[in-house]
């Protein structure tokens, strides 16, 4: 069994890696990690928008929001992947590469996912700190961009990691439309050997769990000592106990 | 492509059973594997209270396996690897028992199983000692302490993640089309591939699938409105 799984890595790791890449898209891992980052690179300022429209005053900028939050949280991301397979080609008219379909689907989903966790993070906050910036000259978009938001999004950097973690785990349904991500080259490799699927697939999911689980444990130290530092102990030579607060934006 | 025209799908009753089918197989899917995941869950908790010097490691081991591999890998594990390595008896039982739903709910409910353990636990553990204190000081039992006063804090505690939890395994279960069982997504696949409407099949998938979601999400507001102490002693 071990070795037939150390077989497997040394005769097909350039493929679960990087895909057919020189001869072909870039594939594998390395298309997974690319993909998770453009989508939350997106999806972060997508999210913003999404949460100041939100938070809004005009109820035609709040209602088409929250309504395309709520949809998005109650539907699968399987019937959201289908969607963008079927709509982004008809809308722009051109054979779009599934990358581009996965990227689109992923930036809406964890869009409207993150703008949850912004707008608990401005809420949270206080009106306090809104009203004392407006008493010292901001408008609101001004108190937004220099007081609200560098508190709020500070205070959110461990739920965005999670929610990178969450992306990255997201890509793998990529599969159903042929994504050329780690899911796709381990289903190759399969097909190509057709008699060891169980240790193809655990090879899939040890590697999976390696990124995963160091993501999370850099996104657990970060929250512990945001908590710390907004607790107002800087002091590392005192153990306090302190309520943890919870990741949000975490989901299966 | 003629113009959209919702009844061409939903006035075929070939389309509408198949639809009806693909609902009932998705609840199928979502029930069993909720209750498998519930009972697990508690076990998993059993495990990590007693004292039994592995337990709390071997619970975090199995909880960290499943919160940090995509439950897709999960499910692909076990239909295409755990599948073949069975004996021979129980895969033919097996794949004249309907193997991919059996499979999924296996997946999807051992998956879930640690989160929702998870969500008990910090249920739990918001619980303050002193409620165990009183209990036995009140001449309860460890046991009967557990099950008359920390259980029910806790799990009303619990219950907003162990809703939203259940909400996610709900849309988790539109995952069991990669392993090809037969349920709503798979239904709106085919029903696609039949009649060539696909954005009115989208749209009917879609509205179900929302429909359903939200009424788990009042169901569930509904059971957190009944567990509130308030909200009892107003009734």
């Amino acid at each position: 069994m071990i070795s037939d799984i150390t077989t497997i890595i040394s005769d097909y790791w350039l493929l679960l890696l990087i895909g057919q890449y020189p001869n072909g898209p870039l594939g594998g891992l390395a298309n997974t990690l690319i993909l998770s980052a453009f989508s939350i690179a997106l999806a972060f300022p997508v999210s913003i928008l999404f949460a100041l429209a939100r938070l809004s005053k005009w109820r035609l900028l709040r209602w088409p929001v929250t309504a395309l939050v709520y949809v998005t949280r109650g539907v699968p991301l399987l019937m959201l992947i289908l969607w963008s397979y079927f709509l982004v080609p008809l809308l722009t008219g051109a054979d779009v590469p599934s990358f581009v379909t996965m990227l689109t689907t992923l930036v809406v989903y964890q869009g409207a996912f993150l703008s949850e966790v912004v707008r608990g993070g401005i809420v949270a906050l206080g009106h306090g700190q809104m009203e004392a910036a407006k008493a010292l000259g901001h408008s609101y978009l001004g108190a937004m961009r220099f007081v609200i938001l560098p508190q709020a999004l500070y205070n959110m950097i461990p739920s965005i990691i999670s929610t990178f973690v969450s992306t990255i785990k997201d890509t793998t349904l990529g599969y159903v439309i042929n994504v050329p991500d780690l899911t796709f080259a381990a289903s190759q490799v399969n097909n190509q050997l057709l008699t060891q699927p169980f240790q193809v697939f655990l090879i899939l999911a040890v590697v999976y769990y390696a990124i995963c689980w160091s993501l999370t444990h850099v996104a657990n130290v970060i929250e512990r000592r945001i908590t710390r530092r907004r607790a107002g102990l800087t002091d590392r030579a005192k153990p306090v106990s302190l309520a943890m607060s919870k990741i949000v934006s975490e989901q299966p | 492509m003629t113009g959209f025209d919702l009844s061409a799908i939903l006035s075929n009753p070939d389309y509408v059973q198949m639809l009806l089918h693909g609902i009932e197989m998705t609840f199928v899917i979502f029930f069993g594997s909720w209750m498998l995941a519930m009972t697990l869950a508690f076990t998993l908790l059993c495990i990590r209270f007693s004292p039994f010097r592995f337990g709390d490691k071997f619970v975090a081991a199995y909880v960290s396996y499943h919160r940090n591999v995509p439950t897709l890998v999960q499910l692909m594990l076990w239909y295409f690897g755990i599948f073949t390595l069975l004996p021979d008896w129980l895969t033919s039982w097996l794949v004249e028992h309907n193997a991919e739903t059996i499979f999924a709910v296996v997946g999807l409910g051992l998956c879930q199983a640690a989160y929702f353990s998870e969500d008990l636990r910090s249920g739990l553990r918001s619980v303050s000692p002193g409620q165990m204190e009183a209990a036995k000081a009140l001449g309860h039992g460890y046991l009967s302490a557990m099950r008359f006063v920390i259980m029910p804090q806790g799990v009303r505690n619990a219950l907003p993640p162990l809703i939203n939890h259940s909400v996610s395994l709900f849309k988790n279960s539109s995952l069991a089309i990669v392993i090809g069982a037969p349920e709503l997504t798979h239904a709106v696949k085919e029903i696609e591939n039949l009649s060539f409407r696909t954005f009115e099949i989208y749209l009917i998938g879609t509205v179900l699938y929302l429909f359903l979601s939200l009424v788990i999400m009042g169901a569930g507001a509904y059971l957190s409105l009944r567990a509130d102490p308030a909200w009892r002693a107003r009734a």
